[in-house]
């Protein structure tokens, strides 16, 4: 192999024009970076002067830009000739190499727990070397997180039947299909809502093991929140007709997306919940 | 060569609908920089940001050899400004400068034209990166100059920049930026590894691939594992300053190791984020100026993706004095010599592809040899520092501060300009003063080690790094140090004087204006590249 073989010399000139979607100029990115921009100041002002103005600001900004980026994709979507097959592709590898760097995020919380879960000796000052902690009360796994996890592993078979309905073009189905996963979705994130207001630990001032409960879980429920959005953005769409047997990434990037929330659930279960507990658990 | 088929007048009537910007009445102001998307003018809003970055960047290293030429001065006023400084200095360095060029810039101008395609996979999503980043510069300059401003370093470790020690909300800016950077930077790596894998003209397999797609596409892979336990770790550290919170903090039950190694988990990926690319850069301008096929091309791709696995492994030899077991530093010094083997490869194939070629020193060449050169000193103060004894030593000392501004500051940034020089006429269809540019490496080669070799002599003496003062025995390799700094200061202004050269030149430039020895598709296209390029499918055999 020599470096010979990609040259410009070689190339052969065509005149098949190129097959891909050439977007228009769009003052959405800017606007969204402003956005986030304001969310992090936002943040920064509501912790140390508790004022929530600019966060509420960049929240609505983001949002919106959110809303009328994605509006402008789905309509560019349902013109003829701007996404050909090869745009799609590029959208599915876009879908792919986002939930990739995603469960890298949750690997660093993984780390965080696992840090203390195999070498409790690591926590600082004087805690006796166990995990979790002693004194800690922990909560039930088979109470409100075995629920919970039935509710994840019974909407990822209800995903899967609105895309089989999708398949064979039975609209009905697949709106029901997602009706019901959208559902399953709320209920998933009341229970949790419900268990972080009854845990017997405190996220405020509570120490190491609330910590790396609540960032692991809550990162996990943040996600489900963001799930079931697009999820219900696709229940919309599937009662508009949107979408068609053949063409509707759309759909099937909220579903990858949606069994990806549903792994690492399976991951908090049982590594955090289950291996996790201690010989005191609360209901 | 190709000039009259590159005539993209002649394809309006093609079915390329809703195209805006399409016909060639000139997009105003607002429209072509802020609504870009258009991989070229977004490179050139990188590139363009790098450069301010840069300036910002030196002129806080020169602040720092100023308060250093002497022991005992003044000129910095207290220990906490000077941590301010070295902090953003680190920062601003890494995220704003290196990585916006090398990355932003030079890939995003001459990814998509290597492949043939006629833009990237995601074009708003690309503009969204850079404004990304400008936020996120805002956002490191408030860390600055807010209060006291940031202090804990650029590896921002705990406790350090905990609510005790940093209360301010500058610290919190600081934190936040590299958020957003880190944003800017995950969403340019899907784009471009979406770009490569999928947008490839016919006949461009992934083995016939230029080796600056290479560089890309491996880098790409770095951030996108990278950069987000990043923001996870910058996650913990936000919620400890401000929310209770008890991850790194001990009276919790914290541990602030935890911080370092998820830190490092990044952080040794990230040099590589930074000189792969610079990797790429070189490659071809050593094959173009010695006219000749770069030696061993697949040996030269694949060591890049060993390098990214690798890299992923050996981070712990940054925590060597860190409270890690014997085992845990013998198996992170072992892992880290292996990349000493990899990188072999590229610095011999280099040398190799140089042998017996004609080869022709113009400003790129001598960057790029000059890049040779120093990588391999900064490689192997390297490889003695992954020696776990010898680093309980020289561990944040001023031998570290020379092994990492040999592979950065005199690799990467070398690698920049061996790109800007040898690119530069491509995207703006003007030549740059040949006389110039030598005249700019040589201040800048001699200024640059005259600043930085001493400080292997200052380390290996026991100087540390991180301090404004010292003792009255390290005076003299001080000094050395800091005219240098003020020579290498200097020559930036020879720079600026060939920006207005290149800019107010009325020559123009053929389309391959290096002739035989370069052989990419950029030099299929005119000089300047027009706005948009490939929009007929080129075929590659
Ligand atoms: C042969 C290849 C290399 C080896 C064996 C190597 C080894 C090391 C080791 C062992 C350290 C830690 C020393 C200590 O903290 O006491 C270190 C620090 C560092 N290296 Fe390298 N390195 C190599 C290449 C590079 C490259 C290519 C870059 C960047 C382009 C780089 C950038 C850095 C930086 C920035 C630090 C210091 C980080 C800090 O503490 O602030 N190194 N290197
Ligand atoms: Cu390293």
């Amino acid at each position: 192999m020599s470096g010979e073989v990609h040259t410009a010399t070689n190339q052969i000139k065509s005149t098949v024009p190129h097959p891909y979607h050439m977007v228009d100029p769009s003052i959405w990115p800017v606007l969204g970076a402003m956005s986030a921009m304001c969310v992090a100041g936002g943040i920064i002002f509501a912790a140390h002067f508790g004022n929530f103005i600019l966060l509420a600001v960049g929240l609505l900004g983001a949002m919106s830009t959110m809303y009328v980026w994605w509006r402008d994709v789905v309509r560019e979507s349902a013109t003829p000739g701007l996404h050909k097959m090869i745009t799609q592709i590029g959208l599915r590898y876009g879908m792919a190499l986002f939930i990739a760097s995603e469960v890298m995020f949750f690997v660093s919380f993984f780390w965080n727990y696992f840090n203390y879960f195999f070498y409790p000796d690591k926590m600082g000052y004087a805690m006796a070397p166990v995990w979790p902690p002693m004194g800690v009360t922990t909560i039930d796994p088979f109470a409100i997180p075995l629920f919970n996890t039935m509710v994840l592993l019974l909407s990822g078979t209800t995903v899967t039947w609105a895309h089989h309905c999708l398949l064979e073009g039975d609209n009905k189905g697949t709106v029901q299909g997602l009706a019901v996963t959208v559902m399953l979705g709320l209920a998933f994130l009341c229970g949790q809502a419900w268990e972080y207001t009854h845990s017997p630990f405190n996220f405020y001032h509570g120490g190491v093991f609330p910590s790396a409960f609540f960032i692991a879980t809550g990162f996990h429920g943040f996600h489900v929140i963001i799930g079931t959005g697009f999820l219900i953005v696709c229940l919309v769409r599937a009662m508009r007709h949107q979408f068609t047997p053949q063409r509707h990434f759309g759909f099937e990037a909220a579903a990858w997306y949606w069994h990806f929330v549903d792994v690492v659930w399976l991951f908090l279960f049982v590594c955090i919940y289950y291996l996790g507990r201690s010989a005191i658990v609360a209901g | 060569m190709s000039s009259t088929t590159h005539d993209d007048h002649a394809h309006n009537d093609h079915t390329h609908d809703a195209h805006g910007d399409h016909g060639h009445a000139k997009p105003g102001f607002v429209r072509r920089w802020l609504m870009s998307t258009n991989h070229k003018d977004i490179g050139t809003l990188y590139i363009t940001s790098a450069v301010i970055a840069g300036c910002v960047g030196g002129i806080l290293s020169m602040l720092m050899r100023a308060q250093l030429m002497y022991p005992h001065n003044h000129i910095i006023s207290s220990g906490t400004e000077w941590n301010a400084i070295i902090t953003a200095h680190g920062l601003i360095m890494i995220f704003w400068m290196v990585m916006p060029a090398l990355i932003g810039g030079f890939g995003n101008w001459f990814v998509p034209m290597m492949i043939g395609a006629p833009d990237m996979a995601f074009p708003r999503l690309n503009n969204m990166s850079f404004w990304f980043l400008v936020m996120g510069f805002i956002f490191v300059m408030l860390g600055l100059l807010i209060g006291d401003g940031t202090g804990a370093g650029w590896t921002i470790y705990p406790p350090l920049d905990n609510a005790r020690y940093s209360p301010g909300i500058a610290t919190d800016f600081s934190l936040f930026s590299l958020h957003l950077a880190g944003i800017s930077s995950l969403l340019g790596a899907i784009n471009f590894i979406a770009t490569i894998l999928n947008m490839r003209a016919p006949g461009m397999t992934m083995h016939k691939m230029p080796l600056f797609v290479w560089a890309i596409l491996v880098t790409a892979f770095l951030l996108l594992l990278a950069i987000p336990v990043l923001a996870g770790a910058v996650t913990m550290l936000i919620m400890d300053r401000n929310f209770g919170t008890s991850f790194f903090e001990p009276a919790g039950g914290g541990d602030p190791v935890l911080f370092q190694h998820l830190f490092w988990f990044f952080g040794h990926p990230e040099v590589y984020i930074m000189i792969l690319p610079a990797f790429g850069v070189i490659s071809h301008v050593v094959s173009t100026f010695s006219k000749k096929p770069i030696f061993g091309y697949l040996g030269m791709a694949y060591a890049m993706v060993i390098i990214g696995f690798v890299g992923f492994v050996v981070w712990a030899h940054h925590m060597f004095v860190s409270a890690i077991s014997t085992d845990s530093r013998v198996y992170f010094e072992v892992a880290t010599l292996v990349i000493a083997v990899p990188t072999g490869i590229k610095i011999f194939s280099w040398i190799a592809t140089m042998w017996g070629g004609s080869i022709e020193f113009k400003t790129p060449m001598l960057w790029a040899i000059g890049f040779i050169f120093l990588f391999v000193i900064g490689g192997a103060t390297g490889v003695v520092l992954a020696n776990a004894g010898l680093d309980q030593e020289l561990h944040n000392d001023y031998f570290l501060i020379a092994h990492f501004h040999y592979v950065l500051s005199l690799g990467a940034v070398f690698a920049i300009f061996a790109g800007f020089y040898y690119w530069i006429g491509k995207m703006s269809g003007h030549p740059y003063p040949e006389f110039w540019g030598k005249v700019h490496f040589w201040t800048t080669f001699i200024g640059v080690n005259l600043t930085f070799f001493p400080q292997h002599f200052l380390g290996l003496a026991g100087m540390p790094r991180r301090y404004p003062d010292y003792p009255d025995a390290f005076a003299g390799w001080n000094f050395v140090s800091s005219v240098g700094a003020m020579i290498s200061g200097a020559s930036t202004a020879v720079f600026f004087y060939i920006l207005y050269r290149i800019f107010t030149s009325k020559e123009k430039l053929a389309d391959n204006y290096w002739g035989e020895g370069a052989t990419t598709l950029e030099w299929a296209v005119p000089s300047p590249a027009p706005h948009h390029t490939f929009e007929d499918v080129p075929v590659i055999q």
